[in-house]
């Protein structure tokens, strides 16, 4: 498909969800603003999973941090309630990548599954400090926002910081995008398919993986400085190992490698989860099935659906797409 | 591959989120003689059998009442929570806007208590904490939350009794294990005030985190020089605590909070938890002919004891009742309903409850003894917490004046100091 295509149906969804979203009830704005804000860190993930062949099991450390940066300053230093809320953007924006050039010095040694088992670690580090650290996270109570920003608009109405949070997931696509479209994404992508051809290339493929998992590290702290104004309450369960395993979860139900994936994914688990659980009591074998269909049956994710169609039509071969990275790890 | 698929695919989306859009659209206002009860418990997850003790009470009174209080019809919408704050902060948003409900009951850990109370102001909706006993919710943190009326406990509130009666029992030098989070630094903040007020010490104290299950890296490391252990567990952790306390060849008393011992687990317990000690506001073993009515006819319907997650919540429909008796019917409006509930006094299966100035209940508090004996003739022998002292009317405060009480810190890990930890 033409990329030119394929961005004008990106665009036209986006226009969709933005248009549609304030139409659903109260209750409806909530989730999707949450299902965005997940959609930014699963896309922060997908840049390391995706596109650089790293499996982090760590990436709510990076929410976390975010959540936490923006709930301590609001409530112990009344900082970020006005206008100073863009600058817990950038501050929670260079936290979480702060966070992540340490962590990645850690990290990026191993691969594969020994990368897996040491973000895991680094994660749960994290949780460990939010859940001990008393006198400054509130322990397992959490803190609770004292309210939503206001600098001549009120955040605290919700279609509004809907849009603000559209805004954000729009900006993170968008650069994410440029990102994986530059050269340093395809060398990304390079690293991911064969390292030591890399490297042989001449690439410092121990770098380029370093940036990237500074920039995913970035992401994650913005997300978490939206999703914590976005519940108004920040608890160490935010960032327990279950809310990494989703992360990784939605990009692999979206499909890897895809960035809008990922925010598909979001989108998927968070009905799924929060919106189907207020209906039915069964909502988690309905979650369980949804996540062991699509990896029996679309292990290229619910993106490669359109492909899987044609396939079907045409009754002939896959036309040739990159191998099913999944089955690397 | 044509631009024909993606476009596909785009359709898809919208289509998905169309769903979103258009399904939830069943709001509706309330009737003027319909009172709609958000409850919230955990309905999957290690608590989900606390949750289904609380389900069971506040439904049990509503079946009494044909669903009727006092002319309003109650609908009762339940949301499940799996006891993890954020989920609650999320399913009471969805209650208050989509389902438009009265009233949010529920949660059961401390720190869902903490986090749903600000939504009940921020949103002018009344909270009804039935479980959370988070001390500040009704103490020091009560004037920032103004819808919330507790119908359950404070943590500390059946502690610090219980620490006179550990002096009474000649303990001097007491551990103290309990989950590391609000609801185990409060109980034990508590004992550890009234029992070294009164001459003893607690010499020790460990937090495994909460639904720890394995305690092989805590138990060896208790004091062997100590007269007595005080444990606070909660949910699964009850259940394993004991029995690695046992295999372990404790020797010495056990006490403890009241969670530690809760009826839905003494089933699946042994001989190893006979003759502990707890402090609650209710036991199933209560003898009193109230108690035995809801005792025989809560096991008729369930099957099972009930425990005090049961009780709470079926006082709590009790106590929700008394007050559109007195509106009859129609709904006051959340600030009048507070005043209203806080001024109810209603002789419960737990004994007289009415609530103070800061809306916690004023209330017994029993002292159990975890016994097997015959009980309300039941043909078998079964564990029970058989009552061995009655506390009467024990406030929040305990003995201590109101304003110097609140002048000290929320009990925390860290208060009252361990000044006599080893």
């Amino acid at each position: 498909m033409s990329s030119r295509s394929k961005s004008i149906v990106v665009i036209g969804v986006l226009l969709a969800v933005g248009l549609i979203a304030p139409h659903t009830n109260a209750f409806g704005v909530l989730l999707i603003t949450r299902a965005m804000v997940l959609a930014v860190l699963a896309m922060s993930l997908d840049l390391l999973l995706g596109f650089t062949g790293l499996p982090s099991l760590g990436q709510a450390a990076y929410l976390g941090i975010g959540a936490y940066l923006t709930a301590i300053l609001a409530t112990k230093y009344s900082f970020g309630l006005g206008w100073s809320f863009w600058l817990v953007v950038v501050l929670g924006t260079s936290i979480g990548a702060a966070t992540a050039a340490i962590f990645g010095l850690l990290a990026i040694r191993a691969t594969g599954v020994y990368f897996l088992m040491i973000t895991l670690a680094l994660g749960q580090c994290v949780w460990g400090l939010a859940y001990r650290w008393n006198s400054v996270t509130g322990g397992d109570n959490g803190i609770n926002l004292p309210g939503r920003p206001e600098f001549g608009i009120r955040l605290a109405d919700d279609v509004t910081y809907f849009y603000v949070v559209f805004c954000f997931f729009v900006a993170s696509l968008a650069m994410l995008y440029v990102l994986v479209q530059s050269p340093f994404g395809r060398s990304l992508e390079g690293i991911r398919e064969r390292e030591v051809r890399m490297r042989i290339l001449g690439y410092n493929t121990w770098l380029h993986k370093y940036i990237a998992f500074i920039i995913a590290g970035a992401f994650g702290g913005l997300a978490g400085v939206l999703w914590a104004h976005a519940n108004g309450h920040v608890s160490p369960e935010d960032l327990v190992l279950t809310t990494s395993v989703d992360a990784l979860l939605m990009v692999v139900l979206g499909g890897s490698g895809t960035l809008m994936g990922g925010a598909i994914g979001a989108g998927v688990v968070v009905f799924l989860r929060e919106y189907l659980s207020t209906l039915v009591p069964w909502w988690q074998y309905a979650l369980g099935g949804v996540y062991i269909l699509v990896i029996l049956y679309l292990p290229g994710g619910l993106m490669s659906i359109p492909v899987r169609i044609r396939q079907w039509r045409t009754g002939g071969r896959l036309p040739m797409r990159k191998p099913l990275r999944w089955r690397r790890i | 591959m044509t631009s024909k698929s993606p476009r596909r695919t785009g359709l898809m989306l919208t289509g998905g989120f169309l769903a979103f859009a258009v399904s939830p659209t069943m709001t509706t206002g309330a009737a003027a003689q319909e009172l709609i009860v958000g409850f919230i418990a955990p309905m999957t997850g290690p608590f989900a059998q606390v949750g289904k003790d609380m389900v069971n009470g506040f439904e049990m009174y509503a079946g009494q009442v044909k669903g009727d209080f006092a002319g309003a019809k109650i609908k009762f919408i339940l949301e499940d929570d799996q006891a993890r704050p954020p989920t609650a902060v999320l399913k009471a948003e969805k209650l208050i806007r989509q389902d438009k409900v009265h009233l949010v009951v529920g949660g059961v850990l401390a720190s869902e208590g903490y986090a749903l109370a600000p939504i009940s102001t921020r949103e002018k909706v009344v909270y009804i904490p039935s479980v959370p006993a988070s001390d500040d919710l009704t103490q020091r943190d009560a004037a920032k939350y103004p819808y919330v009326v507790r119908t359950g406990w404070s943590s500390s509130q059946p502690t610090h009794p219980f620490g006179e009666w550990a002096c009474e029992q000649g303990y001097k030098r007491i551990v103290a294990i309990a989950a590391d989070y609000a609801f185990g630094y409060e109980s034990v903040g508590g004992f550890q005030k009234t029992f070294e007020e009164c001459g003893g010490k607690i010499i020790q104290k460990i937090w495994p985190p909460l639904n720890a299950i394995d305690f092989g890296p805590y138990i060896p490391t208790i004091k062997q020089d100590a007269d007595a252990i005080f444990t606070l567990m909660v949910g699964p952790m009850s259940l394993q605590f004991p029995k690695q306390l046992a295999a372990a060849g404790n020797k010495k008393p056990v006490i403890g909070g009241g969670t530690s011992y809760d009826e839905f687990t003494l089933p699946s317990m042994g001989a190893e938890v006979i003759g502990h000690v707890s402090a609650l506001q209710y036991s199933a073993a209560l003898d009193t002919p109230k108690n035995a009515a809801f005792v025989k006819a809560y096991r008729a319907k369930y099957g099972k004891v009930p425990s005090y997650f049961s009780e709470t919540n079926y006082t709590t429909a009790q106590m929700i009742h008394e007050v559109m008796k007195q509106t009859r019917g129609k709904w006051p409006g959340a600030d009048e309903f507070v005043k209203l509930l806080a001024s109810v006094k209603v002789d419960a299966v737990r004994g007289p409850v009415s609530l103070d100035d800061m809306r916690n209940p004023v209330q017994n508090i029993y002292i159990k003894k975890v016994e097997k004996k015959k009980m309300f003739g039941y043909d078998k022998e079964e564990l029970w917490n058989t009552v061995i002292k009655t506390y009467p009317n024990v406030s929040q405060f305990w003995k201590y004046d109101k304003e110097t009480f609140l002048s000290q810190p929320v009990y925390s890990r860290d208060f009252p100091p361990c000044k006599f930890c080893e």
